[in-house]
């Protein structure tokens, strides 16, 4: 090669096609894109598609053909007391269990806000259940409120509470079983309501807690006129997500209850399941869970225009 | 009214000395600035003075009272802050009435005094609107309003001003200045601006790395600098440092002028002076240069007024001259002022 040769710049290479491809930006993101959309058609839009089928027809289990019989299954969900039953008890745990959660959360996200020893290690107990799989948490729970072997129950009666003669059987008696699912639902929902208020804390500036304190806002008027209401649009993302998952929570009823005693404990998810599933009633069980729908499409709803408030502002 | 004193108050965290051993005292009704630059302790000391920040050791007295102990609301300080702070999710009118609500006024009182206050500022058409709604100054109107309404003995402002635009500030200054002559309410104005230092200030308070350098008029700060960093920050371009024989001399841009203007020769320096560099800045012309006897190869800026007549360029030597009265002289290892009467020895 002679110098002129070498001092000459080398024409560019051709790029191969992937590095065409992925210069593309229209493509690429269409590639990026796919595993989701596949995922949610495949596993979320083809399902309710199917249910919305199946409620409308008289399909079960091992059924060959299936024939079209409009609202009759809807109907028939209406009719039937469990059903109520499980409706009323959805929204019964959805909303203690909510109520619940969110003063304990912001109690807690507040405490986290303040420096104190150990705090790293509560924080990671508070977080626990969170990591926890529902399932294996609910174990643990069934065992905790085991009608013999209960903890708590001995716990309570070794140090003296427990009057003699009582034993409360946690998980069946209906006031004391509605009341362990609920404990369950907020022990579990505790940890991610508390990083979701702990965020929206943090986010206030300091300047508007001097402000107040400059106004001469006592402890009380300070966190309810300045430091809750700034938190509440996120503070109600908090909500909505959890509201979302005890809404559609059948792990917790299934390990801990069955639905019963009674039924007293049976919510829609878990009836739709015993129904469809277990009962072999495809059609019913499509009906009964498609009632949760409604609910849900609101919340989504009210989710997506928050995410896109708190954007602009 | 009421008179802030501070009495050697400290505030250290951890390693770092905020605010190191401060004793000033406003007089009655003053306009007092706290002046330095950026994490020279000016505002951990406004808070401590509000009752925001604790002292470390050191006392803090309001109208003869010692309010160390004290929180901000038992305090009766008010402060506007940088950001403004203003509640996002309240309108003017509650943001104004917050803190009379806090302070327990009955509901027909409250409504008096936020138009009262708001009249003030002239944002009585923005009392139904929300912060977001409204344009940087009305912000900060909001928030003096809102700071004045429930008649503070003493007014803090964090450095109001530096969030609006050059020409707004101007006439924001303005307008600060007046309302506070109006209400006759002790303020203490925290800035790092020294224009605006110099022109609100009754007396400015010049701080660096946590304690007061200098507290005096602005006419006294200026001329008369206690120490080097004084002399070097207050002024733009600076004052000139000159190392001479063991000593620091110091004299402003605007002293060192063309020989040919200054009338007398009575107690006149002359000297050479190089021209290295000249901007033209409209109003002044800044001349860069290097100085000959009796300072040989200093380094040394002219500020002369654009009115000067004469044509300087780059390269020339010029003759110039500096009176002995403007020259300042600062111990060399301590940066301290050394006063005595200025009589330089001429060659």
């Amino acid at each position: 090669m002679s110098v002129l040769e070498r001092e000459m710049p080398a024409p560019p290479r051709k790029k191969g096609r992937l590095a065409l491809y992925l210069d593309d930006d229209r493509r690429l993101g269409r590639t990026m894109l796919a595993p989701a959309v596949l995922y949610i058609v495949l596993l979320v839009g083809f399902p309710f598609l199917l249910a919305l089928y199946y409620s409308v027809s008289d399909v079960t289990v091992g059924a060959r053909e299936l024939s079209f019989v409009g609202l009759e299954n809807f109907r028939r969900a209406l009719r039937n007391p469990t059903f109520l039953t499980a409706l009323k008890n959805t929204f019964i745990f959805t909303i203690v269990s909510q109520i619940v959660v969110v003063v304990l959360a912001k109690a807690l996200a507040l405490a986290f806000m303040k420096e104190f020893r150990g705090k790293r290690l509560v924080r990671f107990l508070v977080l626990l259940p969170w990591v926890a799989p529902i399932s294996l948490g609910a174990i643990g729970w069934l065992w905790t409120l085991d009608s013999v072997y209960s903890v708590i129950n001995w716990t309570l009666r070794d140090l003296g509470l427990l009057a003699p003669g009582t034993w409360p059987i946690w998980l069946g008696q209906p006031t004391l079983a509605m009341a362990s699912v609920v404990t369950v639902h907020v022990w579990r929902l505790l940890p991610l309501a508390t990083v979701i208020i702990l965020a929206g804390l943090t986010s206030i500036p300091q300047d508007l807690h001097d402000a107040a304190e400059m106004d001469g806002a006592g402890a009380f008027r300070h966190l309810f006129q300045v430091t809750v209401p700034l938190v509440l649009p996120i503070m109600l993302v908090a909500v909505l997500f959890g509201l979302v998952f005890t809404f559609t929570d059948m792990i917790v009823i299934y390990v801990l209850t069955r639905g019963g005693p009674f039924d007293t404990t049976q919510v829609l998810a878990s009836y739709a399941y015993f129904t469809g599933i277990d009962g072999g009633d495809l059609a019913g069980g499509s009906a009964i869970a498609l009632f949760l729908f409604p609910v849900l499409a609101a919340a989504a709803i009210l989710i997506l225009r928050l995410a896109r408030r708190t954007e602009v502002t | 009214m009421a008179i802030v004193e501070t009495r050697d108050i400290r505030k250290h965290f951890g390693e770092v000395r905020a605010v190191d051993g401060v004793s000033i005292a406003t007089m009655d009704r003053e306009f007092l600035v706290l002046l330095g630059p950026s994490g020279c302790g000016k505002t951990t000391l406004l808070r401590m003075i509000a009752g925001l920040e604790r002292p470390t050791s050191g006392d803090i007295l309001i109208g003869d009272q010692v309010v160390t102990e004290l929180s901000p609301r038992e305090r009766k300080t008010a402060m506007v802050f940088q950001s403004y702070a203003l509640y996002p999710h309240m309108t003017v009118f509650n943001n104004i009435a917050f803190p009379l609500k806090a302070q327990g006024f009955p509901g027909g009182d409250i409504g008096r005094k936020v138009e009262w206050a708001a009249s003030m500022f002239g944002i009585e058409k923005l009392l139904d609107r929300k912060p977001r709604a409204l344009s940087g100054g009305e912000r900060q109107r909001v928030a003096l309003a809102r700071a004045m309404v429930r008649d503070p003995s003493v007014f803090l402002l964090d450095e109001p001003l530096s969030n609006l635009d050059a020409k707004l500030r101007n006439s924001a200054r303005e307008e600060l200045q007046q309302f506070q002559r109006q209400v006759g309410t002790t303020t203490i104005y925290v800035t790092h601006d020294q224009v605006e230092a110099m022109g609100l200030g009754d007396r400015i308070a010049v701080m660096e790395r946590g304690v007061v350098r200098q507290l005096g008029t602005p006419q006294e700060v200026y001329d008369d600098p206690a120490d080097t960093f004084v002399a070097g920050f207050l002024g733009s371009p600076p004052m000139n440092l000159v190392d001479r024989q063991g000593e620091i001399v110091g004299f402003r841009p605007e002293k060192l002028l063309p020989k040919t203007v200054f009338q007398a020769q009575e107690g006149l320096i002359p000297l050479r002076f190089h021209v290295t560099r000249v901007e033209n800045l409209g109003a002044d012309r800044l001349i860069y240069g290097t100085l000959g006897d009796p300072f040989p190869d200093a380094k040394a800026i002219a500020n002369l007024p654009y009115t000067l007549p004469g044509r300087i360029r780059p390269g020339e030597i010029h003759d110039f001259a500096l009176r002995e009265k403007d020259l300042r002289f600062f111990d060399r290892a301590t940066g301290l002022k050394i006063p005595r009467n200025p009589a330089v020895e001429r060659k």
